[in-house]
């Protein structure tokens, strides 16, 4: 079980990449193909085990696109 | 309070804390100085709120935060420093939010003098700030008219969510005569202000104070919406005095601290058997157009004076339409003339008729 | 699964209007954290000034008014004199705040108005297209230094949290950024304890926050936040600049 969880609320992302530069499992990667309504390459999780829970994606989005959730 | 004899500008402060004045703004400017002065005191003793500001534009900026948070507001500053603040009263007519502005207007341009003048009548009824807007403006003519507007004031600002702009000069904010502030005045009945930023704990949803609309349509419909209150305030707010107008030969168009003098060359040309009536604008906008369809045909001329180089004139000549010759009469520089100066100017109307 | 990070309810449900990567986006997030922590979003009352973030009005789920250009704390100071038991806040960029309005900010701090000032310095003028900025940095390019700026005719970067050390009535002035979650850290903690001094009317707190702008710098989110650390901070160093402590009612 991870020990993290993230979802994000793709419509409201602009594709900037910030939470991918500071996720510090390196597990978020910009899709090349999909894109939301605005036209943005949205962004996806390719580990999501590794996922720790520190939420410096979550911290780093200037659009509030990403919730995190922890295992207690 | 029976009669005191009060200088104007003190009266016009004492009369802001008789209207229900919750907050002041200002800066020192002459000739306006003693408002502040009387304010600074009083407001504070009262609780209320009184700041020097650092400058006319931090001021009318006050006002603005003040209003849109509900209290009612003044400020009173004096022709250069009436320039500064145009750009905050384009967003306080804008924002549709309601304060009281005093200008007693000394002589200009730039840094002109501190001696009476009436040089601001473009400034204040075509606007200084930018955008589509209307200040309803008084041009009161004794200090006991100007007490009594402004203590009206408060309640017309509220009531139509617009600035008031209450323009005298140096003389009426300098002299001293005997008032009344227990005169009664019409009380309006105002909504409660249910658009003042107070905080969401205090009203249902968000209340935002703000001009800006980047949408052109909604833009639009924000001007069409200002333009019919202004065409409200227009149809019952303009007030105007006609004097002496039974069968006269000439007509002279005045306002304040003019329109007291002509009173006097009337009196004097009635001696030399010739009859001179007066219109008296009490409201500069909304400007008393309809009052020149009440000039009797007895009227030979116009003589529109003023203490400029002629700027109500340019109302004078859209109100009359070219029914009469319209001659014009102004002492600048903060000269106020004497009665017999306009008694002269009647005198030799056809010289001073405007082609 | 428990929630760690979710968005704030100090922000309403408009989409944020500033280009990708751009750090307005998180200041906003930590003001309305700090807001909605303090539990008095019910009586905030923040002012918007003219620049990028002139649409604030529309992000801050609070009341709101909007400023004209540089006038912020003016207004600030009408709101917070007749309704002194609010939460008063403005919103400045680097324009608004240490150009045209930097005598307005001054004198509310003068006054020790007990306002909080967010004030954010990308050291350009984001909004009008890239223009040079009272805080761009020497060298810097932007369309209106376009061989970089110098000096000799543009006169040098406006530090504007050590002015306003030299401020009595300023209770509280601290320089922060948001380049990497550590500095955020630090100051979403500064941007809490300015609000936190405003309630216990402790009199003006003003943060400053370095912040990037990478469309008019031209580079990249991430590199862009690269450069607030390298370049930025040298010239405006982080740190408290004042910190009177006492509250005094």
């Amino acid at each position: 079980m991870p020990k993290g969880k993230v979802t994000f609320d793709y419509e409201m992302c602009k594709g900037c990449g910030l939470c991918v530069a500071f996720c510090p499992q390196h597990i978020l990667y910009q899709d090349k193909v999909d894109l939301n309504k605005s036209g943005y390459n949205i962004i996806k999780v390719n580990d999501p085990e590794k996922c720790i829970g520190c939420a410096f994606c979550a911290m780093m989005c200037p659009d509030s696109v990403i919730t995190v959730e922890v295992n207690k | 309070m029976a009669k005191v004899l009060m200088k104007g500008n003190e009266a016009i402060a004492l009369a802001a804390l008789k209207g229900g004045i919750d907050a002041f703004f200002g800066y020192p400017i002459t000739p306006q100085n003693e408002i502040p002065e009387y304010l600074s005191k009083h407001l504070l003793a009262a609780g209320k709120v009184f700041v020097q500001a650092e400058s006319e534009v931090a001021a009318i900026n006050m006002v603005y935060g003040a209003a849109g948070a509900g209290a009612r507001v003044m400020t009173s500053s004096s022709s250069p420093g009436i320039a500064l603040k145009q750009e905050g009263i384009s967003y306080i007519a804008g924002a549709e939010l309601p304060c009281v502005i005093v200008s007693v207007m000394r002589g200009g341009p730039g840094l002109g003098g501190i001696q009476p003048s009436q040089a601001d009548y473009y400034q204040a009824t075509r606007g200084g700030g930018n955008g589509d807007y209307q200040l309803i403006v008084y041009a009161p003519e004794t200090i006991q008219e100007t007490i009594d507007t402004l203590k009206e004031s408060f309640d017309i600002a509220d009531y139509y969510r617009n600035p008031v702009l209450i323009l005298v000069d140096g003389l009426i904010g300098q002299m001293m005569e005997s008032v009344d502030f227990d005169k009664p005045i019409r009380k309006r009945f105002i909504p409660e202000k249910d658009y003042a930023t107070t905080g969401t704990d205090h009203h249902p949803g968000r209340n935002i104070v703000n001009s800006h609309y980047l949408n052109p349509d909604e833009l639009e419909q924000h001007n069409l919406h200002l333009q019919k209150k202004y065409q409200q305030i227009k149809n019952n707010e303009t007030k105007f005095e006609m004097i002496n107008m039974e069968q006269p030969d000439y007509v002279i168009v005045a306002y304040g601290t003019m329109s007291r003098i002509a009173r006097s060359a009337i009196e004097m040309l009635e001696e030399q058997g010739i009859h001179v009536g007066m219109i008296r604008p009490i409201t500069l906008w909304p400007y008393p157009r309809a009052a020149f369809d009440q000039i009797p045909k007895s009227c030979k001329g116009i003589l529109c004076a003023e203490m400029s180089m002629g700027q109500m004139l340019d109302d004078v000549l859209i109100s009359d339409r070219g029914r009469h010759d319209v001659a014009f009469f102004g002492r600048v520089g903060g000269i106020v003339p004497e009665p017999e100066e306009i008694v002269d100017a009647i005198l030799h109307f056809q010289e001073r008729v405007v082609k | 699964m428990e929630v760690k990070y979710r968005k704030s309810q100090g922000l309403t449900d408009k989409k944020l209007s500033y280009c990708p990567g751009c750090t307005h986006g998180i200041v906003h997030k930590l003001v309305a954290e700090s807001l909605e922590e303090l539990g008095v979003l019910g009586k905030s009352v923040g002012v918007a000034s003219v620049g990028c973030s002139v649409f604030s009005y529309e992000f801050f789920n609070c009341d709101m008014q909007q400023a004209p250009h540089g006038r912020a704390c003016a207004e600030a100071t009408g709101i917070k004199r007749v309704l002194p038991n609010n939460v008063v806040f403005t919103y400045q960029g680097d324009g608004d705040l240490a150009s045209i309005g930097i005598a307005e900010t001054i004198h509310a701090a003068n006054r020790g108005e007990n306002i909080t000032v967010i004030f954010i310095n990308n050291a350009i003028y984001g909004m009008t297209g890239g223009q040079m900025a009272p805080t761009t940095l020497e060298g810097q390019r932007t369309t209106t230094s376009q061989d970089g700026r110098n000096h000799l005719i543009h006169g040098n970067p406006i530090k504007i949290s050590e002015i306003f050390s030299q401020i009595e009535g300023a209770a509280y002035v601290e320089r922060v950024s948001v380049y990497n979650p550590k500095q955020l850290m630090k100051a979403k903690k500064a941007i809490k304890k300015a609000f936190t001094y405003q309630v216990e009317k402790r009199g003006f707190t003003l943060i400053e926050v370095l912040s990037s702008c990478p469309v008019n710098w031209g580079m990249t989110p991430p590199d862009a936040l690269k450069w607030i650390e390298e370049k930025m901070t040298p010239v405006f160093p982080m740190g408290v600049f004042k910190d009177s402590g006492e509250a005094h009612e």
